[in-house]
């Protein structure tokens, strides 16, 4: 267990943090804003790999087809918050789970009869492709670094637009107390689509992103969707600030825990003991943090106030 | 008359129906509605916390992935009775569901349902780390279950008539269960949880008792589903089947409803949406591979056209 | 003399800078209607949640028949013996009436903890709790869902449940709110009828109604006391004069 191979664990585990709370920015915006529970957000992070795949492939470059893909996921965040999700507003949270469900079987299918079922890639930007020295023995790839350093940018964007602007005040009022923001004269469905369609093209950005370094194939939201819920428990359901710690917390745990927790086993237990137990255990530990958490902090570490 | 056509009309046509499958079904009908009965069971196991406490519950197949596993470890350990192997699956389908329902049940809302759906993700990912009882892969079965030592399950027959009597057996259980104080209790709840903490009843443990019930007869039908198809995987856990296990339950509860017998929550509408489900999901796999792409905006329809204010959700 | 059935003391609760209940101090003696009265927003209902133990208190105490309650949570309380019907009217929607009486008939029984069906004591239970409907006028609609109930049938429906458990103490929110004038005298019988069994704190605007009922009056005004004491005084009391009563009562 050198310093270098954690180190480069580390930025595997923030680049994990990234993504997810690309992610979960969106969803932990639509729950505390609309009170909606979205299933389908993990394959929205779907739709944006694939849609960079032909946007890359029209385009014949990474930076040409970003934009586009991201243009084409907004169009079809609103399309998707006008024909399902609007009228889910204010029935309960089984009706919107299911049709949010339905929504996932239907897109994971159309994306296969679209795109094969087989993985498609995303061909590396020529000028971010290629290792970067860190340190002695110590090369990373300099696009996970851009991918990190395009995250925190986002990040604090968002941080910005959620705290300092007019929109981002309703947006945090209506989280809130949405009749309150009706009040105000605010067209309150129009500011629902924009959240809505908003947090789609996060993910969506979040999966073209991922798209050159992780296999763009169907389903592959899916299990970054069920990681983002944990962040979103964990961090408290409609604060962005939460998403963000919880985020991290998360990539890191999961990837420090899937590289090391074997090894640290091997500490305490026989080897082939360890080597049993440790990746069942590894796949838990996010789990039985956020079980933790919750014990002591039942509505997460940020709670957005009652 | 028509109370009782009501309350107990349909369950009794349905497992009348299933009784007597065996005289015109061929082999193939038969293991097709073994496999809608062993999810019926499950579903009804669901739709006891989710139509009867109004629980959205979103890791149940876990439940029933562990009950499945229960009888794969065991099996492959040399252990194959199924006088063993099924009690067996059946508590650690239940102490998981009280383990984790004791945490789960302190939230509510979609906090419930987030929480529960990372829950049965963490089984899925322990299951599939299983290096030992075949990983990602899954594990084949040696056989099905002995019973006393016989090798009963193996005749289409005997299987069919067991997984029925032990259906009959988990739907008046539950069924018992709902109508008894403990589920007016639960059904109160759901109803109203702030009139019935002023009436001096703390819903939580009634809550957890139930959802370590419905654990439980899941871990049965898990191990029901391991002899049927002589093989465990990890997509046994996968959380798309707890969504289609809530989409059997939702749907029966709606179909009972149109047929004016009973809803979400009464007795026989999740077996008819586990029937319905299984066998809608048969034909149109018959019509093409890529079936998904009906059934999903077949749900969406359903929820939008459907219940305006289908009851059920704890928000 | 036994202690009070219930003693607040010294009872704060502020939310933020916005203060409710400002170092209230109020009994309810068995057998006595204790009526407290107050301008909107003057913290009526809040009080009610910190004494049934939906709102936590930041300082002072709460006893039930002289044991601390003050942490209790509100089906511990319940279980104490203490009732309370809703200022909006909190039933059973999907129950029918009589399924709302037996479930509050079985709470009270501690027979809730029955996995299994137990038609003979169940019957039992559903006689005694026709009974009660009986008590407050609802035999008629014994078997209609409570959700379909008018107003005035819903807050009777309420009193039967809060009696079934033969409560202590009794916290009527509002009990006239909405109610028609037949409807309002047919409470207030039932009101006076159930102060032989328990004791009672009533929230009410209905002045008249007060004044029929109530052995004590407490008027509350921006979360604090005014005046407490027997009904004429308090109505003669300048200070509530001026802060309420003379603009209620013109």
């Amino acid at each position: 267990m050198s310093t270098t191979l954690v180190l480069v664990q580390v930025l595997n585990g923030l680049q994990l943090g990234i993504l997810l709370f690309l992610v979960a920015a969106g969803l932990t915006l639509v729950f505390g804003v609309m009170d909606v529970i979205n299933l389908a957000h993990g394959v929205q992070y779907m739709l944006g790999a694939y849609l960079m795949v032909t946007a890359s492939a029209v385009t014949g470059s990474f930076w040409l087809g970003l934009p586009l893909a991201l243009a084409a996921a907004l169009v079809l965040g609103l399309v998707l918050e006008w024909l399902v999700i609007r009228p889910l507003y204010g029935r309960d949270h089984l009706e919107q789970v299911l049709a949010t469900f339905g929504v996932i079987l239907f897109v994971n299918e159309g994306v296969k009869l679209v795109w094969g079922a087989g993985p498609r890639a995303i061909p590396m930007p020529e000028a971010l492709s290629g290792s970067i020295r860190l340190m002695d023995g110590l090369n990373y790839p300099v696009y996970r670094l851009a991918l990190v350093a395009a995250g925190l940018a986002v990040a604090g964007l968002l941080y910005v637009l959620v705290t300092r602007t007019r929109a981002g005040m309703l947006v945090r009022a209506g989280a809130s107390n949405a009749p309150m923001v009706s009040a105000l004269g605010v067209d309150i469905g129009a500011l629902f689509a924009k959240v809505f369609a908003f947090g789609a093209m996060l993910a969506a950005f979040a999966g073209a992103m991922a798209g050159p370094i992780l296999s763009v194939e169907p389903g592959m939201g899916d299990g970054l969707l069920i990681l983002a819920f944990v962040v979103i428990v964990i961090g408290g359901i409609g604060s962005i600030r939460g998403a963000f710690v919880a985020a991290l917390l998360v990539g890191l745990i999961d990837t420090l825990g899937r590289s090391f927790l074997t090894d640290l086993l091997k500490l305490v237990l026989s080897a082939s003991a360890a080597t049993q137990a440790g990746p069942a255990l590894a796949s838990m530990t996010v789990y039985l943090l956020m079980a933790g958490i919750l014990i002591f902090r039942p509505r997460g570490l940020f709670p957005a106030p009652a | 008359m028509t109370r009782f056509a009501q309350t107990l009309g349909l369950p009794l046509v349905l497992f009348l129906l299933l009784a007597a499958a065996p005289l015109w079904a061929d082999t193939f009908t038969l293991s097709l509605l073994a496999r809608a009965m062993i999810f019926a069971l499950a579903a009804i196991s669901l739709d006891l916390i989710l139509g009867g406490a109004g629980l959205v519950s979103f890791g149940h197949a876990a439940l029933m992935g562990i009950g499945a596993y229960g009888v794969g470890i065991l099996m492959a350990e040399g252990v194959s009775e199924a006088l063993i192997a099924f009690p067996v699956a059946m508590a650690a389908a239940g102490l998981f569901a009280l383990a984790t329902g004791a945490l789960s049940l302190k939230t509510r809302g979609v906090y419930f349902i987030m929480i529960t759906l990372a829950f049965g993700q963490m089984a899925f990912f322990v299951a599939q780390s299983l290096s030992a009882y075949g990983g990602d892969d899954g594990l084949s079965l040696a056989a099905r279950s002995l019973v006393a030592g016989e090798r009963w399950l193996r005749g289409p027959l005997a299987f069919h008539y067991t997984v029925l009597g032990l259906l009959a057996a988990g739907a008046l259980l539950c069924g018992a269960l709902l109508a008894a104080p403990f589920g007016r209790v639960l059904r109160a709840a759901k109803d109203n949880e702030r009139r019935v903490r002023a009436l001096g009843l703390d819903p939580y443990p009634y809550r957890l008792v139930a959802y370590g019930i419905a654990g439980a007869l899941a871990g049965l039908s898990g191990a029901l589903f391991a002899n049927l198809t002589e093989f465990v995987s990890p997509a046994f856990l996968s959380w798309h089947r707890s969504g289609e296990l809530i989409v059997m339950v939702v749907a029966g509860g709606m179909a009972a409803a149109a047929l004016k017998a009973g809803g979400l929550g009464r007795p026989g509408s999740a077996l008819l949406g586990a029937l319905l489900v299984v066998l809608l999901e048969e034909a149109l796999s018959d019509l093409t591979e890529h079936w998904r792409i009906v059934f999903g905006p077949l749900l969406v329809l359903l929820v939008l056209a459907g219940g305006k204010r289908a009851r059920g959700g704890r928000t | 003399m036994t202690a009070p059935l219930l003693q607040v003391r010294g009872l704060c609760k502020a939310y933020g800078a916005l203060i409710v209940t400002d170092a209230v101090d109020l009994d309810v003696a068995h057998g006595e209607i204790h009526a407290l009265i107050g301008p909107n927003g003057a913290g009526k209902t809040t009080f009610i949640a910190l004494v049934a133990g939906e709102v936590a208190p930041d300082r002072g105490r709460i006893l039930l028949g002289g044991a601390d309650v003050t942490r209790h949570a509100v089906h511990r309380r319940a279980q104490a013996g203490l009732a309370r019907s809703f200022q909006v009217t909190s039933v059973l929607p999907a129950f029918s009436a009589v399924e709302n009486v037996a479930l509050a008939v079985q709470a009270a029984a501690r027979r809730s903890f029955r996995l299994l069906p137990a038609p003979g004591s169940d019957r039992v239970r559903r006689a005694h709790a026709v009974e009660l409907l009986a008590q407050v006028g609802l035999a008629a609609k014994a078997d209609v869902p409570a959700g379909v109930l008018s107003h005035g049938e819903k807050r009777a429906l309420e009193l039967a449940m809060a009696l079934a458990g033969k409560p202590r103490l009794l916290l009527l929110d509002e009990p006239m709110a909405g109610a028609g004038p037949e409807e309002g005298r047919a409470m207030v019988e039932l009101i006076s009828a159930a102060r032989a069994q328990c004791g009672i704190l009533l929230v009410e605007h209905d002045m008249e109604a007060v004044f029929k009922l109530a052995d004590r009056v407490s008027v509350l005004v921006a979360g604090r006391l005014l005046a407490s004491g027997p009904p004429d005084a308090v109505r003669a009391d300048p200070a509530v004069q001026a802060a309420y009563l003379g603009e209620a009562a013109t």
